[in-house]
């Protein structure tokens, strides 16, 4: 008796495990969005999402990571849509054949966060080359994302426009986390060191601790989300019609009032500016 | 810190609440695991068993070599079956890159060595005092694994909690070939992970305490089946 009821356990427990191999639920209709960590992390894939599966029947799974492995598993087939932000490297993914051809969506900024004691004395100031240059000299930690994500190449495209030589100091007063924007903040509020995010992730950030916004306001500090379709032709597998639908529901007009609807404590997070700009 | 306080509390509202959310999570992390335990042990324990008992030229080498596996880092272990399974990859037709399967395929080559290195250790201590007899009784060579697996069998469960272990606890392969995508792969290591870069760390540490507690659980359960199987077995 004894054993047959574990054996009848074991198998019942066998055959409920092994199915979690197989594709949960109905939806046979899916794509997937190789995206970064701020639009997941900061819940906006949570509201609009929802919204384009109720009207498509699609279901949109994200891989959020970093811009720079986004891309890279976009490159590799991995994935239908590219939703990032690094404008440069996108441009870069359709002239290289990868996509098929990039879309504006919304934007925000960036800003640099440091803790309230500010050892380099630049709160409220909203020239990024100044204060990164005070940062510089004051030798105060500075934490960096270091993982190639769209972040981490606008910090080192500001550093550059400081003058300030970032290299040499690593391991120094700059520090390379190697690890996504929440685990760089974290890094951060640990060690009081400033760093560079974007708004969304800080509004949406719980373990502040002692940091706060020191640096914003500077045109240099404009953050550009595009959006991008893998080329079907480079991979077969690409879901190019749902993909594209997706696409212009993101950059049509419910898409782009849904972005401009999601808040957190009453402040917008991002602002959406698709069709002013396309190319 | 008053997180700590938060989380104990936290953890106590999510398991009494049984939020749909986390119940399907702490679900496919289960299923995935057990299935990834299986198929290692289904691989495992008989190459452990035929490791134990056979001598061939190159086995101290194998041995070595497993030895060594169970320590395989599991980004790297990610990064591989990633490779594999990528569309660019050579197993990308397959369609298994960012599911479920993918995540199993991940955790059974991790847990896999440590159930061959384990349970070769436990065969080849039982074989020493079992060799002489299966000599004088000319046992063939298959029965005699069978036999040594039968009665290591209370000892060999510890050895799949091992393993048990080792997947359940295990995060950086399953985020990369699985994607914690919300209600696919989302399993309750990366969603851990996700409250962690969140800032939202009481969360996190709640969600770690509720993996901690499942655990306890499962090695509960494999206790109370090893003490009452080995009751009937000795009575």
């Amino acid at each position: 008796m004894f054993k047959k009821l574990t054996t009848a356990f074991a198998t019942l427990a066998l055959a409920w495990s092994l199915q979690a191999g197989e594709p949960s639920s109905a939806a046979d209709r899916f794509i997937i969005v190789q995206s970064t960590t701020s639009t997941q992390n900061s819940g906006l894939f949570d509201v609009l999402l929802p919204k384009f599966t109720e009207e498509t029947g699609i279901e949109v799974r994200v891989i959020a990571v970093g811009t720079g492995q986004a891309i890279k598993n976009a490159t590799n087939g991995d994935g239908d849509v590219l939703f990032v932000h690094a404008k440069p490297s996108e441009e870069k993914f359709v002239a290289d054949g990868w996509g098929v051809k990039r879309f504006d969506v919304m934007y925000n900024d960036f800003v640099i966060v440091g803790p309230k004691a500010d050892p380099a004395g630049i709160k409220g100031s909203s020239d990024a080359d100044a204060a990164l240059k005070k940062i510089a000299e004051a030798k105060a930690p500075f934490a960096s994302r270091g993982d190639d994500s769209g972040t981490h190449k606008k910090e080192l495209s500001l550093w550059k426009a400081a003058g300030v030589d970032v290299k040499a100091a690593s391991g120094d007063w700059y520090r390379e986390t190697g690890s996504g924007m929440g685990a760089t903040l974290n890094a951060a509020a640990g060690m009081g060191a400033y760093a560079l995010t974007d708004r969304a992730t800080w509004i949406s950030f719980k373990n502040k601790g002692d940091l706060a916004i020191v640096t914003e306001g500077d045109d240099q500090l404009f953050n550009q989300y595009g959006v991008i379709l893998v080329n079907p032709e480079k991979h077969a597998a690409v879901k190019a019609e749902e993909g594209q639908l997706f696409i212009d529901w993101l950059i049509g007009p419910e898409g782009q009032k849904a972005i401009a609807d999601y808040r957190i404590e009453g402040q917008q997070l991002f602002f959406p500016n698709a069709h002013k700009e396309t190319n | 810190m008053q997180d700590f306080g938060a989380a104990f509390g936290l953890a106590f509202h999510l398991l009494a609440g049984m939020d749909a959310e986390l119940v399907e999570i702490v679900g496919l992390s289960l299923r995935v695991t057990f299935a990834a335990v299986f198929v290692s042990c289904a691989i495992g324990l008989p190459l452990g068993a035929l490791l134990a008992v056979s001598r061939f030229p190159g086995r101290q080498v194998l041995v070595v070599l497993f030895n060594t596996l169970m320590g395989l880092p599991p980004v790297v272990v990610g990064l591989l079956v990633y490779m594999m399974l990528s569309n660019a990859g050579p197993l990308g037709v397959l369609r298994l890159l960012y599911t479920p399967s993918a995540m199993i395929i991940a955790q059974a080559i991790l847990v896999t060595p440590i159930i061959i290195a384990l349970s070769r250790q436990v065969i080849e201590d039982l074989n020493n005092e079992y060799s002489e007899q299966f000599r004088s009784l000319v046992v063939p060579f298959p029965r005699a694994i069978a036999a040594l697996l039968w009665d290591a069998r209370f000892t060999l469960v510890t050895v799949a909690l091992a393993g048990f272990g080792r997947a359940v606890a295990e995060v950086g392969a399953v985020i990369i070939v699985g994607g914690n995508i919300n209600h696919v792969t989302r399993v309750m290591t990366t969603a851990i992970a996700l409250e962690t870069s969140k800032g939202d760390l009481a969360l996190a540490l709640a969600l770690g305490l509720v993996l901690l507690i499942i655990a306890l659980g499962v090695n509960i359960a494999a206790q109370l089946l090893k003490s009452t199987a080995r009751r009937r077995a000795y009575a």
